[in-house]
């Protein structure tokens, strides 16, 4: 009887996801201690919340989630209107909806609800893939990710627009689309380095990004320029990075972390505080750990038996690399500081619970490969 | 629905999600190798931006040393007072901080105009003083108020104090906030920079101008672990200050007032020097002025007051001002004769009033001359006749090079600063001092002046009194000090400054015998001898008056000319005569003659140094009094 219960909670986790989050969550919460002791309780309490979303969404199976797509999206974008007319002014960005019970942050939604409508498209497109199809699923993407951006918030925009791709990549965007875009990418990465003098002077105006965005890709380019500044966290955060050496200063030791030098510290430039008391050596556990997940969602999704799980579990690990890829560049000065969390480690209720829901679904993909509906 | 063959559309998405895996590898590697860059290539450099970013030294300000007088008087100290101070970056609007903190405390026109201007000079996270010396009751007042004043605290200050006051502040100096010339002075040195460091006050004048190095003491710090706001954390180590070395003073502080009141409301200088050390007992420069006025920034009321005083009172007339010795010149000349073998001192002269040259009268002062006059007499009633014809038999070369030996027209290597060279006439020195070529040629006439101190001749008070105190000491010379020694904070050892003779001149015996004779004669019967009337010791003087304004041709009334132009009144004299233990020189600007106002003033000064007694008038010593 109590064996039954016993596997009937354990069964639904992926043995493999389910070892590597508590490692990781474990070794959150020993970093937790150190950079912000006073936030222990709430952690525990958002991990609590976080595993229990995981085993609820593992236990959902895929087709489910299927009838969810469209009215997920649909909400999101209402939702995201809302946010544009009414929304609450929060450090100069216009993010959250009040909805006087709770207050929503409705972008974080898409993280799930965009790869969510994209398989769902995809899903319903199956097998007569025509080009018309991805033009679709570009407008489909492009609506939320506009509107995030306009809040504006670039970080979210980012993990948006990257999730959605990933789901139009996997169905099988042409090459010769992907080519040429990587190349162009790389040419205005390329451009805007060269030329950064003329196009970060003083009122110029760059389309379709507000003057804070642009003050931020600047900062990234010449953090020097605004040491007190925008600069000041990536310089901090180098400095903290550069003196952990390869095996930190250990744990609770590192001066530039308990010192308050590093801004956020227990939330997006908590990889600072890891890399200055764990070193190189933490620094690359962890990765492997981060690592070791994503490959586990790719497995999943290789082995994922109709579209939609596919593309889904596709996307979603491949989102948890954005996260961990996007956040670990901009804490060690190689990427623009933009608002995106260390994937299970950074403190915060909502990223922690939006990233415990994907891994939820991945789990229930990898549970339910073998019931495949189509 | 399906057009595909399922397996078809799984290898492909197979295949992505392989290029996919080498992606993040990619991507991760990318990562890694920055890390690897940061953590193990540049970790050295980071590991000193972290050290730099979060320890933090803060100095600690030494105690100033303290001045005291050959018997332990106290002339200068520190105490310790509370200050209201401000942190103009923490303070959103600082007038009107300002204005409610003034319904509290007093704060004055010129309390906001000095913090203005210390705002000005300062970084605006530095805590500026804005009212010294509060009160207790104005602490109490503002304490519990504080909660309304963010960026605004009450501070223990310590503050240089002359207990004194007036008394001795020419030598003395005083210390004052360090300008912006003394700032970059400072900042250049590079061994003096980082002992600076926090200190906001520096020696301007005096002693504590001139011993800075030694009062100021060392500077310690504290290792300060700071957050990236600036606060302190924890301290990590100190290094305690070492207070500024004591100065011990050869100046003997009562001695130095009984001097300064003799003087009354009268200007003047007077120089009092031990003959066996060179250690000065009394320095004196009237009118005098209150050190502790620059103590936190002088205001402009008192600073108008002082420099456009007619009296000059920060003017040093002891080492700066330079005065034609008059009669006063005539010992030394004197003995110039003896030594150079000019005169003996049994040769005597046939004075009828005056002595002819080139067709010019040099008068002397006693209408119908003095009749027979040796050298002693020519001392004795100060026989001007006499000298003009020393002189013109001497030549100025002779005399330039015998007083260039005792000191004359040199400075003397006092341990304070702003010493003036003074005059000692010669052709070369003529021929440096003026231009043109007519004006830069040495006329015989101007010679015959020169025997009796006038012409050219220009001597400092302090000049005046190494000679004397030279001859006193039979002819050995020590350089003048004020400083007997140096205490060491450190471990209390004397800094002994042993006076060393600067130079033995080797006169005769005999004839210093004739001079010293001569000038006790003086006390005696001639013009000193009422100012010495029933002196305990026996003295030895010698007065003078030195022309400021000349008035040819004409009897020369005092009374008719305004005050300022009378002559200047000098006395030089040593006591006791047989073992000097004191030599002194004094100046009454516009005194008239040496002996109604210089002489007296000597005579109280050598009372109170030889008997202890206190002049008539003055209040007896309070038990207990410093």
């Amino acid at each position: 009887m109590l064996r039954r219960l016993l596997n009937r909670l354990i069964s639904p986790f992926d043995p493999w996801l389910t070892a590597l989050v508590v490692i990781l969550l474990s070794f959150t919460a020993i970093v937790m201690m150190s950079a912000s002791p006073e936030r222990m309780q709430a952690q525990l309490t958002n991990t609590c919340i976080g595993l229990g979303i995981m085993w609820i969404m593992a236990n959902i199976p895929p087709q489910r989630l299927q009838a969810l797509a469209v009215p997920l999206y649909v909400l999101g974008v209402v939702l995201l209107l809302g946010v544009e007319f009414f929304g609450e002014v929060s450090k100069g960005a216009q993010r959250w909806l009040d909805l006087k019970v709770v207050r929503l942050q409705p972008s974080e939604l898409f993280k799930i609800a965009m790869p969510l409508m994209l398989a769902w498209y995809f899903q319903q497109r199956e097998g007569a893939l025509k080009v018309l199809d991805f033009v679709v699923a570009t407008v489909l993407l492009g609506v939320p990710v506009g509107l995030i951006v306009i809040q504006p918030d670039l970080g979210t925009a980012i993990l948006v627009l990257s999730a959605g791709f990933f789901v139009i990549f996997f169905a099988g965007l042409s090459w010769r689309l992907i080519v040429p875009a990587v190349v162009m990418g790389v040419a205005i990465i390329v451009a805007v380095v060269t030329y950064q003098d003329q196009i970060c002077a003083d009122g110029v105006q760059w389309p379709g990004l507000r003057d804070y965005q642009k003050h931020r890709i600047c900062t990234l380019l010449d953090p020097t320029t605004d040491p007190l500044g925008k600069g000041f966290h990536t310089i901090q955060s180098t400095i903290a990075i550069g003196s952990g050496g390869l095996v930190g200063k250990g744990w609770k030791q590192g001066t530039q972390a308990q010192l308050e030098f590093i801004p956020e510290r227990h939330t997006d430039f908590i990889f600072a505080v890891i890399s200055e008391e764990w070193g190189l050596i933490g620094d690359l556990g962890l990765m492997t750990v981060l690592l070791l997940i994503i490959f586990r969602g790719l497995v999943i999704a290789a082995g994922a038996h109709n579209v939609f799980s596919r593309l889904l579990a596709g996307a979603l690990s491949l989102s948890f690399f954005v996260y961990a890829f996007v956040n670990i560049g901009m804490v060690s000065g190689v990427l623009p500081v933009v608002g995106v969390p260390l994937p299970l480690v950074s403190y915060g209720g909502t990223a922690l619970v939006t990233l415990c829901l994907g891994i939820g679904v991945l789990m229930s993909i990898a549970r339910h490969r073998s019931t495949n509906q189509s | 629905m399906e057009f595909k063959p399922p397996e078809q559309e799984i290898s492909r998405f197979r295949t992505r999600v392989l290029w996919a895996s080498v992606f993040v590898l990619v991507c991760f590697g990318l990562l890694v190798s920055r890390l690897y860059w940061l953590q193990v290539t540049r970790h050295d450099y980071y590991s000193t931006r972290a050290e730099d970013n979060r320890i933090s030294l803060v100095p600690i300000v030494p105690n100033r040393g303290l001045i005291v007088d050959r018997n332990g008087v106290v002339l200068a100290r520190n105490y310790s007072a509370y200050t209201l101070e401000l942190t103009p970056s923490r303070i959103p609007n600082l007038d009107h901080t300002i204005d409610e903190l003034a319904k509290l405390i007093d704060i004055q026109q010129k309390d906001r105009k000095r913090f203005k201007k210390l705002m000005e000079e300062s970084r605006t996270f530095e805590s500026l003083p804005l009212r010294n010396r509060l009160s207790d009751e104005e602490v109490a007042r503002f304490i519990a108020q504080r909660f309304r004043f963010p960026g605004v605290d009450i501070k223990a200050r310590l503050f240089r104090q002359y207990p004194e006051g007036e008394l001795a502040s020419h030598l003395l100096g005083y210390i004052g906030r360090i300008n912006d010339r003394e700032k970059k002075a400072i900042e250049d040195d590079e061994t003096r920079a980082p002992n600076y460091r926090g200190t906001e006050h520096i020696g301007k004048s005096g002693l504590e101008q001139s011993y800075e190095e030694m009062l100021h003491g060392t500077t310690g710090f504290e290792q300060i672990e700071v957050d990236a706001g600036g606060r302190a954390v924890r301290s990590l180590s100190r290094t305690p200050p070492v207070p500024g070395d004591k100065l011990v003073l050869t100046v003997d502080s009562k001695l130095q007032k009984i001097a300064e009141d003799a003087f009354g409301s009268r200007r003047g200088a007077l120089v009092a020097i031990e003959p066996g050390s060179g250690g000065v007992l009394a320095l004196v420069s009237k009118p005098t002025f209150d050190p502790n006025l620059f103590v936190d920034g002088i205001d402009s009321q008192s600073w108008d007051a002082l420099n456009t005083s007619l009296d000059h009172p920060l003017l040093q007339r002891a080492i700066y001002s330079s005065y034609p010795p008059g009669s006063t010149f005539k010992p030394f000349m004197a003995l110039a004769a003896l030594e150079t073998g000019k005169r003996t001192a049994q040769q005597a002269i046939s004075d009828p009033g005056y002595f002819w040259f080139a067709g010019h009268q040099f008068r002397d002062d006693k209408k119908g001359g003095h009749g027979s006059v040796d050298m002693v007499k020519s001392i004795v009633v100060s026989c001007d006749t006499y000298y003009y014809q020393l002189a013109n038999d001497m030549g100025i070369d002779l005399i330039a090079s015998f007083m260039g030996e005792l000191g004359f027209g040199a400075r003397t290597g006092i341990d304070i600063n702003g010493e003036s060279t003074g005059v000692l006439p010669s052709p070369a020195w003529k021929k440096r001092r003026f231009k043109t070529r007519e004006m830069q040629k040495w006329y015989a006439g101007e010679t015959i002046s020169i025997g009796i101190g006038q012409g050219y001749n220009s001597y400092t008070m302090l000049q005046m009194a190494h000679a004397i105190a030279t001859i006193a000491a039979d002819g050995v010379m020590y350089k003048p000090h004020l400083v007997q020694y140096v205490q060491s904070s450190r471990d209390d050892k004397r800094r002994l400054i042993e006076p060393q003779p600067v130079k033995r001149l080797g006169y005769t015996t005999e004839h210093l015998a004739t001079i010293k004779r001569a000038m006790v004669e003086v006390n005696k019967w001639g013009t000193g001898a009422r100012a010495f009337a029933n002196a305990g010791y026996t003295s030895a003087g010698k007065t003078g008056t030195a022309q400021v304004f000349s008035l040819k041709g004409a009897d020369y009334k005092s009374h008719a000319v305004g005050e300022r132009l009378r002559d200047h009144a000098l006395f030089i004299a040593f006591a006791p005569a047989e073992d000097p233990k004191i030599a002194l020189a004094v100046l009454v600007e516009n005194g008239g003659f040496g002996a109604e106002s210089a002489a007296p003033i000597a005579r109280q000064v050598l009372d109170y140094y030889l008997l202890g007694k206190l002049p008539q008038g003055a209040a007896p010593e309070q038990p207990g009094a410093e």
